[in-house]
């Protein structure tokens, strides 16, 4: 047999466009009589509107229509995931503020004009009189007495209190029993997803046929349809929605927005396309943030390392108004999975969503699991240093042992499979980690400060079954599909729902295809992002569509291999139990020298002259997945860092991570995967934090204040990885979108403390930038300056 | 990005662009365009008119003759790779190649950068720490301003608005061991703190040294403390640690803070990259 084209390292078919500059992204878009839209932006975080004038701008040359709130027939832009059992309140969010804006950014009138230029001319022009109000910006503080209130009926600003709970009692038995206690207060701080291509939209109307179309920078266009055809009062068939060539997401493309509808909403009103395209400066002011929570955390051990018991309550910040998927984060993709990969019998997660006067939060790669894993493993080494263990013996004594097929943990949720120790040693071995604690020793005797972190994750993706969906509050169920199509000549057309943009699957379901029917990968065309032309689906986030949209693919696939091997065992004149399958083509059993080839198949039952009984015409499949559990990949990181003793800089000197994400269909992806979590993820912990000052506004609003790390902040990375398959996934296989960024917060995060101990420092608030770390060491050197800065001395 | 609107010229001739910067109050010159431009699309600055001198090819280009001629329009990238640069003034060449990045370095240029007088911005310390000379000219004939009378204050310069910057003169250091030391700001790439130092060596003494500090400050300085403490020592590390410390006492009102670096941080640093550039002059 040839080498599988599954597993192969080749070169994904997307980036020659990319490279070359030959990718179409929505701004490149440009239609006959198109019209441009600014958008007049709130500059307070919290104010009453008094007053709007446009007049100026309504009068200027080249301006065609300036709206307000009180011209708009537009639905409120809604929110999706209504997490059950929390008293959640859903507060109107329309898409131009009415009377009140909540944040800075918050839109306050659209200038629709002849070009953009103009348009954000007529839009400074606009005065408009606030009553400025007071601001608030930190989630826990929003919920305390006398805090400014965004909303009347949504007290306190608490938009939700969501409790997941092995069992109260268990809990405070397990922490009133324990040997060591440890504590934590930890801040998730926001962060910026920072798409290479921010957001856009470009609608055209056509009047004759009652049809809109809408191109946008969408991570999944079906519930962009689904929900803009809501807000815009348009029937869901006359809708069509375009996904052209998107610059990532990493979550914030997931959200429907309020810009996208009204672009559409203009484009019915003015019967002329019209297209919205963020700046830079707009991108970072107001597409949803990531993460932002408050976290109180403990963790109960006995004293021989057993770990009985995590708790803590989270309080998330939702910004001013609830984003699409935004309850869902900090609760079902983070309290869940309290326990981790640990033997953990009891746990709880209290999560409480709050409403500050900040921009709205969302999915940022990872979405919730991050920040469970990073508060178990900071509280695990805390327990290690507590109970003076090594923090590895400690995480590998809480290990739950390998499973093959399902694993319940305490707080409900259905592990698929796991094998953790073995990619622990094996990262252990890679890393040398007995060398390296006498390495630390002997280089702390010459003033160098060396660490090592640790993390052993594992993390709930592919999301998920409708069911789960439906259960946990998700408008919208979690399944895909996809229609598969074999040209008269054997080449490949296979539509999915799901929408790639940047992963790489036109590379690797082509991969899966060829895989199964041998027609070669050059002959596949994956049609993805375009509700007109690919069967519903809903999207790509949360690492699922893999698991989820590339189950569906097999299937189809495997439906379409057997209508082949039908067609050739009539052609053969044999029996279909007789036919075998290799490389593509169909042979009596025994006589390989006799076979039609899958090409020739599909050419026969295209042209149809000679069927079989009963069989219809041409080669096309269709196939529904709804996924029976989630996919559970997991992996052990490990970093190590030095750092300067005069400067407090954090140099990241070598970084190995083993995730076992099922087989690779393709491993350079995985690598660029994972190559890419783990940069994101120690962006959190060494460089990225949103600032917002006192009176909400923010300070990180631009690239040359907000840091995304850049190559030269990293080592080469020493990748290698398990395969445990998911047992119910037709291939095996999980998710690797979100592992690298999961576990490389808390990896360097911990190397750094680990550096830090000659200075005693227990924790310290991220991005660990240098001045921070430098100020926690000359606060032990006893001189201090002042300011803590985010550092808190441990005993 | 959206700029508001302006009318675009281009200068052919130095006389051009100075009557076009004469008759028209709120006219801008264009060199490479990358701190303007950024300004123009933040809506920061809306001048009505850009004067673009970017193909003024006689104020592009460096001569070494005696002292260095470095032309106005000579971008970043040209000064790092000359080699006359790098005899004449080595700290001059590291710190325009700590700039940005490379697209940063091959578009902007050293007049633009010192008219701009961004207090992060990395020549303007070298320029004092080497008691450099502007050289200018406006419709009334051609002037020049010691480095020291140059920078007024953040973003301010003796530039007057119907003048140009034409060119920098930088004495020849090599008769000193010179060096620039930069803590780069992880997003910007700009300085939160560098120091420029100028040692002339006698034997194992230090005849006299030049410290200048940028970065840390709404314009680049001076240090005479500094200079003192290193003057007439070996450089050991006590000349080294009074030195930082001198520094440090002399900024400590004025230094700036910010998200990244507060103010403590940002004079710490500023005695710690003096003493690494002193350790690397002393190397070099
Ligand atoms: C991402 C980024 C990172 C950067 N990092 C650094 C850094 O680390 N260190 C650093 O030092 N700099 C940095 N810079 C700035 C860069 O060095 C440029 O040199 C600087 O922006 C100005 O040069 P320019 O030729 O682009 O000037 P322009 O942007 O064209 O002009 C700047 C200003 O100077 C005026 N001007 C230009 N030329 C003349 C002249 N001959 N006479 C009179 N007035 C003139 C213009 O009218 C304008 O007001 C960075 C810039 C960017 C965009």
């Amino acid at each position: 047999m040839s080498t599988r084209i599954f597993g192969s390292g080749i070169k994904r078919r997307e980036d020659p466009r990319l490279i070359t500059g030959g990718a179409k992204y929505t701004d490149d878009m440009a239609l006959p009589g198109m019209l441009h839209m600014a958008m007049l932006r709130s500059p307070y975080a919290h104010a009453h509107i008094k007053h709007i004038d446009t007049a100026t701008a309504q009068g200027m040359e080249g301006v065609v229509a300036v709206y307000t709130a009180t011209d708009l027939s537009l639905g409120a832009v809604p929110c999706a995931w209504l997490v059950p059992n929390s008293d959640l309140k859903t507060p109107a969010h329309p898409p131009l503020a009415a009377d009140k804006v909540r944040y800075v950014g918050d839109a306050v009138a659209i200038v629709i004009a002849e070009d953009r230029y103009l348009a954000q001319d007529a839009a400074d022009t606009i005065h408009v009189e606030y009553e400025v109000l007071g601001a608030v910006v930190n989630p826990e503080e929003a919920t305390q007495e006398g805090a400014p209130q965004l909303f009347d009926d949504v007290p306190n600003n608490i938009a939700f209190r969501w409790i997941a709970s092995s069992g109260d009692e268990g809990v405070e038995k397990a922490f009133a029993e324990a040997d060591v206690v440890v504590k934590d207060r930890i801040v998730q701080q926001r962060l910026l997803p920072t798409a290479m291509e921010p957001r856009a939209a470009l609608a055209q109307w056509n009047s004759g046929t009652g049809e809109m179309t809408i191109w946008c920078t969408s991570q999944n266009p079906h519930i962009h349809r689904f929900i803009l055809s809501g807000m815009l009062g348009l029937a869901e068939h006359k809708v069509r929605v375009i996904a052209p060539e998107v610059g990532g997401g990493f979550g914030s493309k997931i959200p429907v927005y309020a810009d996208e509808a009204l672009a559409a909403w203009a484009s019915m009103k003015l019967n002329r396309p019209v297209k919205w395209a963020e700046t830079r400066s707009e991108n970072y002011l107001v597409t949803i943030h990531g993460r932002d929570h408050i976290e109180h955390v403990e963790m109960a051990a006995t004293s021989d390392g057993t770990i009985t018991a995590i708790r803590g309550t989270v309080y998330a910040g939702m910004g001013a108004y609830l984003s699409t998927a935004g309850p869902g984060i900090p609760t079902i993709l983070h309290g869940l999975m309290y326990c981790g990969p640990y033997t953990i019998p009891h746990a709880r997660c209290e999560s409480i969503g709050v409403f500050t006067t900040t921009t709205p939060t969302d999915a940022y790669r990872g979405a919730g699991r991050p920040e469970a894993v990073f508060l178990m493993e900071r509280l695990i080494d805390q327990v290690a240093r507590k109970l003076n263990m090594d923090p590895v013996e400690l995480r590998r004594k809480n290990l739950i042992p390998p499973f093959e097929d399902g694993y319940t943990i305490p707080l409900g949720l259905t592990y698929d499979s796991g094998n953790y120790e073995v990619a622990l040693d094996k990262a252990l071995a890679m890393i040398g980690y007995a060398d390296f604690r006498k390495e630390q020793a002997e280089a702390r005797k010459q003033g160098r400060y060396l660490g090592i972190g640790v993390t052993t994750y594992c993390e709930i993706c592919g999301l998920g079954p409708s069911q789960v969906a439906g259960a946990t509050g998700f408008q919208g169920g979690l399944w895909e599909s996809t229609i598969i199509r074999v040209t008269p000549t054997g080449k490949v057309h296979a539509m999915i729902g799901a929408s790639p943009h940047g992963q790489g699957e036109e590379t690797t379901f082509a991969q899966l295809i060829s895989d199964e029917i041998g027609i070669p990968v050059e002959d596949i065309e994956i049609l993805h992002g375009d509700t007109g032309n690919t069967p519903m689906g809903w999207g790509t986030y949360g690492s699922r569509t893999t698991p989820v949209a590339g189950a569906a693919l097999v299937l189809a696939t495997r439906k379409i291999k057997e209508k082949a091997r039908a067609m050739a065992a009539h052609l053969l004149e044999a029996a279909v139990e007789d036919i075998d399958y290799e490389d593509g083509k169909f042979f009596v059993k025994g006589s390989p020298d006799k076979f039609k080839t899958i090409q020739e198949a599909t050419l026969m039952a295209t042209l149809a002259w000679n069927m079989p009984e009963g069989m219809d015409p041409g080669m096309e499949a269709s196939q529904f997945y709804d996924p029976p559990n989630f996919v559970y990949p997991f992996g052990t990181h490990i970093a190590i860092v030095e750092i300067e003793a005069d400067t407090g800089i954090v140099h990241l000197k070598r970084y190995v991570a083993v995730d076992d994400c099922g087989p690779q269909i393709n491993p350079v992806i995985v690598a660029g995967q994972i190559h890419g979590g783990i940069v994101q993820g120690v962006g959190q912990a060494l460089f990225e934090g949103v600032v917002y000052d006192e009176h909400g506004q923010l300070l990180t609003g631009s690239m040359m204040d907000y840091a995304v790390p850049r190559a030269e902040a990293f080592p080469e990375f020493e990748l290698d990885h398990t395969v445990t398959p998911s047992p119910h996934h037709p291939v095996g296989l999980k998710g690797v979108g979100e592992t690298g960024t999961i576990a490389s917060t808390p990896t360097v995060y911990n190397a750094v403390i680990d550096a830090l101990q000659p200075f005693g420092i227990k924790t310290m608030e991220m991005p660990l930038t240098a001045a921070r770390v430098w100020e926690a060491m000359q606060r032990r050197n006893g001189s201090a300056n002042g300011s803590t800065n985010g550092v808190h001395e441990g005993s | 990005m959206r700029p508001g609107k302006f009318a675009y010229h281009r200068a052919e001739t130095i006389d051009a662009a100075l009557e076009l910067l004469t008759n028209n109050e709120d006219a801008k010159v264009l060199a490479g365009g990358h701190s303007l431009i950024p300004a123009l699309n933040l809506r920061l600055a809306q001048p009505e008119m850009l004067i673009d001198i970017g193909r003024l090819e006689n104020l592009r280009g460096i001569q070494a003759n005696g002292s260095l001629m470095i032309g106005a329009l000579t971008t970043h990238a040209q000064i790092e790779t000359s080699a006359a640069v790098q005899q004449y003034c080595r700290a001059l060449s590291a710190a325009v190649s700590k700039v940005g990045d490379p697209m940063v370095r091959n578009r902007g240029t050293i007049g633009g950068n010192i008219a701009h007088a961004d207090p992060a911005s990395d020549p303007p310390t070298v320029l004092l720490a080497c008691d450099s000379i502007i050289h200018l000219q406006g419709p009334d004939g051609t002037r020049t301003v010691p480095v020291q009378d140059f920078f007024l204050d953040l973003f301010t310069t003796d530039v007057q608005p119907n003048e140009l910057v034409t060119g920098i003169e930088v004495p020849n250091m090599s008769d000193h061991k010179t060096a620039y030391a930069k803590l780069t700001h992880p997003a910007s790439h700009y300085a939160v703190v560098g120091v420029c130092v100028a040692v002339k060596m006698d034997g194992d003494t230090c005849d006299h040294a030049h410290v200048a500090i940028g970065g840390a400050l709404p314009k680049a300085m001076r240090s005479p403390g500094a200079e003192a403490a290193l003057a007439g020592t070996t450089l050991d590390d006590a000349a080294l640690n009074a030195a930082a410390e001198a520094l440090m006492d002399e900024i400590r009102a004025e230094v700036m803070g910010d998200v990244y670096a507060p103010e403590a941080y940002r004079t710490a640093m500023a005695g710690v990259y003096l003493k690494r550039a002193i350790r690397q002059a002393l190397a070099s």
